[in-house]
């Protein structure tokens, strides 16, 4: 059982420290270590197409994840307050966005949008006059969109699991002891339902970040990290990849420690 | 009852967000597939049957989806299972929470980065070349069905282990206990307690793996080089380079039907495998 348990380990471990071990790779060829060196760090961190993508897709992450977590928390708070049909129908659609495969939202997206964009630029054209006519396109608004959609149902869930554990009790007590239901909620209900929150958000970003499905459609000209690494694997296997990948995974195990830190403190 | 103001405000960007980003596009969608083709690809209106009817042109993807699907949902469940098993029932619990945490920090990486991880290890200069040196010839593993499924176990493994093992971890010990006492040997116990208690688990696993895989783009485009590809690599084919929307939204509305069909029915044939019991539900 336990060889087994052992074996299944390394089975999850060693692809991520080759990908780690290579990165460290002296020579061109991605196949075959020959010695140690920090070269491709250097290359990587000095490319332009790599630092704007990475720079475009923080700033998608940052802003989806961001608007994911405030709209999705009002909207599980709000929904403990709604019963009958109306709870029924809003309980499906969360479902239904979590549920439709990736590619098919950002499929249906993309062709939503192109008409609605098409229908719309011609009246947006007549409008803002001819010589430099402001017109609605695919790029970041659509990415933030998109993946805005998927991580707000995420933190609707969690949030509303949350809520749902929590201790009436003191919400009545504030209640009866005449504070508004406003502070009741700013002292109370936020404080209990934070790590929750925090947790939503946390993975929004990982998931905006790490997306590449739904950004492949409707990126328009704007290219993500995710986007960079396929177009980069399909030109050929290069150690830049590695870089890359041992970055990233660093930067989510900090994040995922920092905030495991952060919550044990809250709780104490 | 009526929502009070606080309630409609708060409700109200989400339900926007939903009603624009979801609602409309699936709507679009489902348009679209009873449209015909443009001249130079696009969308114009019409109402035909015609994307429907030659859906059969694209049945390679639909088998493969089909078959390799639901064989790498298997798969990654008879791997998880006696990991999670391990885990709940025999780790030592000083180890346990590190252990699960093991589990996930692959999950928390790009599949991307992981799927380039194994062209690297099952590519012509990987394993193939050190098999080689000891002298057993050069097999071919990456663009084969072998190697998507070992990028499908490998993507998706975490997500089969944890509900098991939240599922296992809840067992009540005494039960198990009870079953030794009264005589039966530990494979009995196991096909008639451990599993039966445990199929609320496999059932979560098993349906979120399965509704990711069928999905899929990455892990066939990367390791199957486009010899074995899924519905998922067909839409991008139809979108992207073909440019041929009413038909590809044909294909993407009946993937969502065909996966909703399956889901019911695996559910419904779980449920009477547990003897109609509550607990096996997805969500």
């Amino acid at each position: 059982m336990r060889l087994y348990a052992l074996a299944v380990y390394l089975f999850l471990y060693i692809p991520i420290g080759v990908i780690a071990l290579f990165s460290f790779n002296a020579g061109r060829h991605a196949a075959q270590f020959s010695g140690f060196s920090l070269q491709w760090y250097g290359k990587t961190l000095a490319n332009p197409f790599v630092v704007g993508a990475f720079k475009t897709s923080f700033t998608v992450a940052i802003s989806s994840a961001l608007l994911a977590t405030l709209f999705g928390t009002l909207a599980a708070v709000a929904l403990q307050g709604v019963r009958g049909r109306l709870r029924l129908l809003y309980d499906a659609l969360v479902y239904v966005a979590l549920m439709v495969p990736g590619i098919v939202i950002g499929i249906a997206t993309l062709i939503a949008l192109v008409t609605v964009f098409d229908t719309l630029n011609p009246f947006l054209a007549t409008l803002t006059g001819p010589d430099n006519p402001f017109q609605l396109g695919l790029g970041k608004g659509s990415l933030i969109a998109a993946h805005g959609l998927f991580t707000m149902a995420l933190v609707i869930i969690i949030v509303r699991a949350r809520l749902q554990g929590m201790d009436r009790s003191l919400l009545e007590a504030s209640a009866d002891l005449g504070a508004p239901p406003m502070r009741s909620f700013l002292q109370i209900t936020l404080p209990q339902i934070a790590p929750a929150v925090m947790a939503g958000f946390l993975l929004a970003f990982t998931f905006s970040f790490d997306d590449f499905i739904i950004a492949f459609f409707v990126a328009g000209s704007e290219t993500t990290l995710p986007i960079y690494v396929f177009s980069s694997i399909r030109r050929g296997v290069t150690p830049e990849i590695n870089v890359i990948g041992t970055l990233v995974m660093a930067a989510s195990l900090i994040s995922l420690i920092t905030a495991q830190v952060i919550m044990r403190r809250r709780s104490h | 009852m009526r929502p009070s103001l606080r309630t409609t405000l708060f409700l109200a960007p989400a339900t926007a967000w939903l009603l624009c980003m979801l609602v409309l596009p699936l709507v679009v969608v489902v348009v679209f597939s009873f449209g015909e083709r443009g001249g130079a690809g696009g969308y114009v209106p019409a109402f035909t049957f015609e994307n429907y009817a030659n859906l059969g042109a694209r049945w390679a993807a639909f088998r493969n989806t089909l078959t390799l699907a639901p064989f790498g949902t298997l798969l990654c469940l008879l791997i998880a299972y006696p990991l999670a098993y391990y885990l709940a029932q025999k780790a030592s619990p000083r180890w346990r929470t590190l252990l699960l945490i093991l589990v996930i920090v692959p999950f928390w990486t790009s599949i991307l980065i992981r799927s380039y991880a194994w062209i690297q290890i099952l590519g012509g200069n990987g394993l193939p070349r050190l098999i080689g040196e000891f002298g057993f010839g050069r097999p071919r593993f990456i663009n084969t069905p072998f190697a998507v499924m070992v990028g499908i176990v490998y993507g998706y493994l975490p997500l089969m282990v944890f509900p098991i093992y939240v599922a296992l971890e809840k067992l009540d010990r005494r039960l198990l206990e009870a079953s030794s006492d009264l005589g039966s040997p530990p494979w009995r116990t196991f096909l008639q307690v451990t599993l039966p208690l445990s199929l609320a688990g496999v059932a979560t696993g098993s349906m979120l793996v399965f509704i990711l895989l069928m999905g899929e783009f990455l892990i066939p485009q990367l390791l199957g080089g486009g010899k074995v590809f899924f519905i998922g690599n067909a839409l991008v084919d139809l979108f992207l380079q073909s440019r041929n929307w009413p038909f590809g939204a044909a294909l993407a509305a009946t993937l969502v039907l065909v996966m909703l069909v399956t889901v019911t029915l695996y559910l419904r044939s779980l449920r009477r495998l547990s003897g109609g019991r509550d607990d096996v539900a997805l969500m």
